[in-house]
């Protein structure tokens, strides 16, 4: 996402150990280090499985069971479209599927440029307004085709 | 100096609440008028966001849906003192939407400063809480027992039950953990009260600690909603800033205090089990039972796991008598529940109110049938677990017992409206696809029928064998609800077979196409 800065494991270590003070810290620390770095590599991963003594298979387990994380950077920016029932009631699918084609993604791809990584979300609790979406954490009700493509041109200009 | 209301609940926002906020207050500074901007929680009348409330002599004036665009002609019409305006829609608290409704859970929703220690408390906050300090323990339980409060996550497990279990357990580290990860399509309340009234979730967390013998509470929400967690952790702040969490709170002798979690994108771990897992830093794979969580919890500790409408009802319940909570409602569904009202539907939002309302009220006269007008075709009530309802059952009461009656289930109290252009045969489609998405992997039917479950529809949708292949996802269905481990697995037939029963047509398109 935007402004993540380059992995390095000193940093790393800081983020994990200032966390290791809280109970089951693993969930924390993900977060944590996918806010700074955009995503979490697997030399963090090694980073956390040494500090919370546990393999490095288990760590890893734990980081690939979550949809949240990924092991890779992705795009600049976020989007993320509701294909739940209720917005699936207002017609998210033909909309979402309609917006993969016209920009040559697929779920979870980034465009070509690497400003917008697309993926779908399961509910966002804006039901009464579907379909809706997610663009770098701010919630889009009723969203439109239009909307969505102003924000593939939105994302490439920062 | 006036007052103005204008939300920060996620809805509002997703409508444009920001900006509209930001407009009014660069307005009201061009135009030299003072006004307070208060970022409420939501009100509910959710297809009247972004709602922007003026305090008045006469009450709290509504206007909305509002716009940045209808910002200055709301300045010329005086909005400031409740002046006419086409968005004007009179006296909130009057409004019929909200004079049908009974709110017990939602009664501070929208009308409070949500992060304001001083408003909630002028509003009944803490009263509660108060009076539990003083009858004690078990009084707390008997009282929550009493009141026939069973859980709105979906199980409808009676609440005072599960916190008596942990109570009797031996002193020592025990756990209250909140259940906020709503993964339900269709539900937005836990996230509705935890922006508009987060001190009511916070107290119901102190008085469940202080009845079990617990001095510590989790709060696991959901990634997707960050609106709900930078306004629950700026609660917990203020609680903690005012002496209500921390150490020997106002003067009880007992400490307590909260941490908010936040998840990371998995359905499953809103199973409670699953959710401890998760919260101990392991995969979210669901434990079998027993041990109950109410012996086993939590690192292995006693732990209350609670969704958050349930715990959010405590305080009212100790404030007002648990037989005050029990006159309300049907048979065993005693209270009120927070309706959510979503999908295809025209006025879509929360409304609360008394167990046993016929589903027939609420999706035509409540919710106004659907956005697009066309006729209702199927509600989906409870979530995707849920089963999907055709008008033929529209005089079906709003209760638990009624609805596991029908193969159905209520859950958190989600409906989802669709309209005639539905294809059923496709949304069962889709809840196989879901539940292959969402399975952990522990169990076999669940995460192998699932994917099955999807090739065969897809078989039935291409006319492919039909009525075997009808059968064979019978029979599928079957097995996925017995030899399931949890209801994820064990509860995903439910939108299946409901499809089928009550929507045979849709299952046969292809070949009705044939045959013409
Ligand atoms: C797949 C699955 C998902 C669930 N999701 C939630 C949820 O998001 N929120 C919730 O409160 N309960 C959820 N539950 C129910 C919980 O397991 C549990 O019954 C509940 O949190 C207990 O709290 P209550 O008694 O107050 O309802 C889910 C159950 C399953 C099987
Ligand atoms: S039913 Fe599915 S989600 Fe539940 S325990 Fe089994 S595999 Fe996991
Ligand atoms: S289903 Fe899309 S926001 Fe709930
Ligand atoms: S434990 Fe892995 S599928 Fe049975």
């Amino acid at each position: 996402m935007a402004g993540a800065a380059p992995y390095n494991d000193e940093r790393a270590r800081e983020i994990i150990a200032a966390h290791l003070g809280l109970e089951g810290p693993a969930l924390p620390i993900l977060h944590a280090l996918q806010a700074e770095f955009g995503c979490v590599p697997e030399s963090a991963v090694k980073e956390m499985a040494s500090a919370l003594n546990i393999s490095r298979a288990e760590m890893h387990g734990v980081v690939t069971f979550y949809h949240d994380f990924h092991s890779a950077p992705h795009g600049r920016h976020a989007l993320k479209i509701c294909r739940a029932e209720s917005c699936q009631s207002m017609g998210a699918e033909k909309l979402a599927n309609e917006f993969l084609a016209r920009h040559k993604l697929e779920w979870g791809q980034t465009t070509p440029d690497g400003s917008l990584t697309v993926d779908p979300v399961y509910c966002l609790g804006l039901c009464a307004h579907s379909p809706s979406a997610l663009y770098d954490g701010e919630p889009i009700g009723m969203v439109d085709a239009e909307t969505l493509d102003e924000l593939v041109q939105e994302a490439k200009g920062k | 100096m006036t007052k103005i209301y204008i939300p920060l609940d996620m809805a509002a926002v997703a409508m444009g609440a920001d900006r509209l906020a930001a407009a009014v207050a660069k307005e009201a500074a061009a135009r030299g008028q003072q006004v307070e901007i208060v970022r409420n929680g939501s009100r509910g009348m959710l297809w009247l966001e972004p709602l922007i409330e003026v305090e008045t002599p006469a009450g709290r004036v509504g206007y909305g849906p509002a716009k940045v665009k209808d910002v200055a002609s709301l300045f010329d019409a005086g909005f400031l003192a409740g002046g006419a305006h086409p968005l004007n829609i009179g006296v909130v608290d009057e409004h019929p939407w909200m004079k049908k409704q009974n709110r017990v859970t939602f009664v501070r929703c929208g009308v409070i400063d949500p992060v304001s220690v001083a408003d909630y408390e002028a509003h009944g906050g803490f009263v509660g809480l108060k009076k539990a300090f003083e009858v004690g323990s078990s009084a707390i339980v008997e009282e929550v027992t009493k009141s026939g409060l069973r859980g709105r996550g979906g199980a409808g497990f009676p609440t005072g039950i599960k916190w008596k279990t942990v109570a009797d357990c031996a002193p020592g580290q025990k756990y209250v953990v909140v259940n906020a990860d709503e993964g339900d399509s269709g539900t937005f309340a836990d996230r509705m009260i935890m922006e508009g009234d987060p001190l009511s979730l916070i107290e119901g967390m102190i008085i469940c600690g202080y009845a079990i013998g617990g001095s510590k509470g989790y709060v696991y929400l959901r990634s997707e909603y960050p609106i709900c967690a930078t306004v629950f952790q700026a609660a917990i702040d203020a609680a903690r800033a005012a002496g209500w969490l921390g150490q020997n709170i106002k003067g009880s002798g007992f400490d307590f205090d909260v941490e908010l979690r936040v998840g990371a994108g998995a359905y499953v771990c809103g199973e409670e089990t699953s959710l401890l897992e998760s919260l101990e830093g392991k995969r979210g794979i669901v434990r079998a039972k027993p041990p109950l969580p109410a012996h086993v919890g939590l690192f292995g500790k006693p732990t209350v796991v609670n969704n958050v409408l349930s715990m959010a009802t405590i305080p009212m319940i100790m404030e007002k008598g648990a037989q005050h909570y029990a006159d309300l409602g049907v048979g065993r569904s005693r209270g009120t529940m927070p309706l959510q009202i979503a999908g295809n539907v025209k006025y879509g939002g929360l409304f609360e109110t008394d167990f046993g309302v016929p589903l027939g009220e609420i999706v035509n006269d409540i919710a106004g049938g659907t956005r697009t007008g066309r006729p209702v075709k199927a509600v989906q009530v409870g979530g995707p677990l849920g089963a999907y309802l055709p008008q033929s059952l529209f005089d079906l009461p709003f209760d638990y017992e009624a609805f596991a009656a029908k193969d159905s289930l209520i859950g958190h109290g989600g409906l989802v409206l669709f309209d005639d252009t539905v294809d059923m045969a496709w949304m069962a489609r889709f809840g196989m696809e879901f539940c292959a998405i969402e399975s952990c992997g522990k169990c076999t039917p669940c995460r192998i029928g699932s994917t099955r479950g999807v090739e065969t529809i897809d078989k039935i949708r291409k006319g492919q064998d039909v009525e075997k292949n009808i059968e064979l996802l019978k029979d599928l269905c079957h097995t996925m609800k017995f030899g399931s481990l949890c209801a994820l697995g064990g509860f995903a037939p439910y939108p299946v077979e409901s499809a089928l029963r009550h929507f045979p047509e849709d299952f046969r398109k292809p070949a009705l196409e044939a045959a013409e």
